[in-house]
């Protein structure tokens, strides 16, 4: 005998009813930075596996998309590389914490044919490279802060990006602290106009021009220079070592930053150029935007369980994917802030207590 | 608009055009599913200068503060610093509009090559599989040709094409300075290969339809086959023809990915190809996801607001040309 429709109809109902979990679904959308997008990614994988009460959603728009989507409350929380104006935070009356999760670094990267081992850059010379009055590879200056390297004869070749990208903020940030010509004549922004060079679209579009142009430099992504093999260069902190950037040094930025930070600072600060011995300069944090009052307590609650695990045991997903660990140190601050996160006039933070 | 074409047998049932032509009016109203259908197209007809008419209007409101802030100047500046916040377009429209020029001049005579061989010359068993292949090469997306043109064609620009052109032509100021790849010469490169298919196809459709009268006529008077299509096939089609290369014209001037990955992206007006360019559709892809502030961001609505006008100028422009070269004489003009 055939079952009737009405039977299939209704065991089908009951598995999906008996699939459905039980707790009440808190859905969480996010958009902003690309930069993060791969860790942001794995780290809601795996807190999905652990609590399956929320569904995250992260749509890696670009920092400037997430700014305008947070600002508009289209999205429940941002995510930018670049750090929210003061205006843009006017305009939303204030209510926005910056979050930093993780860092990143932005490296130089270039070609040299013949060239080994890593060239050394001072501050003052990849400002004058990048405003185009630094034009050969022997260039004495260049020879004096890399004693013992053939530098081949060869014009050089700035390539920049020419999509706007967080990755331009954290150079152009750390170009203007270094140089006051560059500040004055460029300034620091996700795109800026730029002295001289190509524009590449995205880290594959400068990589790619950098390693098919003999006497090009270009900047990159840490993590996308280390998957990548692109030479990375060594430069010149504010303590006078020349530093190779990786997740150690980058971590150590940070940690060099926060000696001039308060601890109830609110995190939108750059960390370019910070003192310590170990800290590679062009390093920056990239935040999650949340708001200080949310309307709805259950969503806010999950958000902020969210990102205290993220900081906490998220962290170590990190390296391995080319990201800089925050500082240990800097977790009580972030904790005291995500504690301030209100619904309803209520505080909604469920981790260990602030000390 | 064109009255509809109707034509009426001139043997059915010996009644006149006029009153078949009545009773077909007459027809057409008083059906009710013929009111219902012509109801329903005459909406769809309607829909899309509407979409176009609603673009144009979301595009002009918001780029209206760039608008007020810089005024025409932003069409003839060439300053773009998102940090100061000044904003001039100039490179972008010299940028689109030259690389579309190079794109044409190298794939018109390209396409038109490959639709002539294809119908006059070619052996039969060569010809489908030949204009299938050339038509396939309109499938292939965007980024792969960008990709392409970034590890082939540039490599092959630098090593062997540039060095003799710039022995030759070096001295003019077309072909003046250093060649880093990225330039508007492997943009516009990238952009003819793009619209070869697209030329090549419609122009093969196009010349297909000439009636051989045309050609047996021209070799009865003696021409060559090379003297044929010039004199009789190819001025028979013209206006299908120009109508392919503005087809070409138009995915030239809005292509953007392929175009960003190889031009160089630089906001400079340089007459020489060797140097970078910027087109319009390559900085709205480039800076639409970043533009932070409000004037950033209704400048480059602004930038799209010119390349939507542009678009519709060079069109109509062309389509003005094919109307005073071919008064309905020739195929294809029906269409245009």
């Amino acid at each position: 005998m055939r079952p009737s429709t009405g039977r299939i109809l209704t065991s089908v109902l009951a598995t999906a009813l008996a699939a459905a979990p039980l707790a009440a679904q808190v859905r969480l959308n996010g958009a902003g930075a690309t930069f993060p997008n791969i860790i942001y990614q794995n780290w809601m994988l795996t807190y999905n596996q652990q609590f399956d009460n929320v569904e995250l959603n992260y749509q890696s728009i670009g920092s400037g998309g997430g700014i305008r989507q947070f600002s508009d409350n289209t999205v429940d929380f941002g995510a930018t590389d670049a750090p929210m104006t003061d205006s843009a935070v006017a305009a939303i009356k204030g209510n926005a914490h910056h979050i930093p999760t993780v860092l990143g670094a932005v490296v130089p990267t270039y070609n040299l044919p013949g060239s080994r081992g890593a060239i050394r850059f001072t501050p003052a010379l990849l400002a004058d490279i990048f405003l185009g009055r630094l034009t050969r590879w022997d260039d004495p200056r260049l020879a004096a802060a890399n004693p013992g390297v053939a530098l081949p004869s060869l014009d050089v070749l700035v390539v920049h990006r020419s999509d706007g990208s967080g990755t331009s903020f954290v150079w152009t940030d750390y170009l203007s602290k270094v140089s006051p010509e560059w500040a004055r004549k460029v300034g620091r922004g996700t795109s800026v106009n730029w002295p001289t060079g190509l524009g590449g679209r995205g880290n594959e579009g400068v990589a790619a021009t950098v390693r098919q142009t003999p006497g090009a430099i270009g900047y990159v992504e840490l993590g996308y220079a280390e998957q990548t093999g692109m030479p990375a260069g060594q430069v010149q902190n504010r303590a006078g070592t020349y530093v190779t950037p990786n997740v150690q040094t980058v971590t150590a930025a940070a940690a060099g930053a926060m000696t001039a930070m308060q601890p109830s600072t609110d995190f939108r600060v750059s960390i370019t150029d910070p003192p310590g011995a170990d800290a590679y300069p062009v390093a920056s944090f990239t935040w999650l935007l949340v708001r200080r009052q949310y309307p709805d307590a259950a969503k806010a609650r999950e958000l902020v369980k969210f990102i205290w695990w993220a900081l906490t045991e998220g962290q170590a997903q990190a390296p391995k994917l080319g990201y800089a660990p925050l500082p240990k140190t800097m977790l009580p601050w972030i904790q005291a802030t995500l504690a301030t996160v209100t619904a309803a006039g209520h505080p909604v933070w469920t981790g260990p207590k602030p000390r | 608009m064109t009255p509809p074409d109707i034509t009426v047998p001139p043997a059915s049932g010996g009644a006149s055009v006029p009153q078949a032509e009545a009773r077909l009016a007459s027809l057409l109203t008083t059906n009710r599913g013929d009111r219902v259908y012509r109801v329903l197209l005459t909406g769809l007809a309607l829909a899309l200068p509407l979409l176009l008419v609603t673009i144009l209007l979301e595009l002009y409101t918001s780029a209206r503060p760039s608008l007020a802030r810089f005024g025409w100047a932003f069409l003839w500046t060439s300053v773009w610093d998102p940090v100061a916040e000044i904003y001039g377009a100039a490179p972008m429209i010299f940028g689109t509009l030259v690389s579309s020029l190079l794109a044409l001049l190298i794939a018109v005579p390209l396409a038109l090559g490959v639709a002539i061989f294809l119908t006059e010359f070619a052996p039969r068993p060569l010809r489908r599989p030949v204009a299938f292949v050339i038509e396939l090469l309109a499938a292939v997306p965007s980024v792969v040709y960008g990709f392409w043109g970034l590890f082939v064609l540039i490599p092959f620009l630098r090593q062997v094409v540039v060095p003799p052109l710039k022995a030759v032509l070096g001295w003019t100021p077309f072909i003046e300075g250093v060649f880093y790849g990225n330039s508007m010469l492997a943009g516009g490169i990238i952009l003819a290969i793009m619209i070869v298919p697209y030329i090549a196809a419609v122009s093969r459709e196009v010349l297909l339809a000439v009636p051989s009268a045309q050609r047996e006529a021209a070799v009865g008077l003696g021409a060559t086959r090379w003297e044929a299509v010039w004199t009789a096939v190819l001025p028979y089609g013209r206006a299908g023809v120009f109508g392919a290369i503005m087809l070409g014209l138009g995915r030239a001037l809005g292509e953007t990915m392929a175009v960003t990955m190889v031009i160089g992206n630089r906001h400079d007006i340089s007459l020489s190809v060797l140097q970078p360019g910027y087109t319009m559709a390559a900085a709205l892809a480039n800076e639409f996801s970043e533009a932070t502030t409000d004037l950033y961001l209704s400048a480059l609505f602004e930038v799209g607001l010119i390349l939507f006008v542009l678009t519709v100028v060079v069109n109509a422009l062309a389509r003005l040309l094919v109307w005073r070269v071919a008064r309905g004489a020739a195929i294809g003009s029906r269409a245009l």
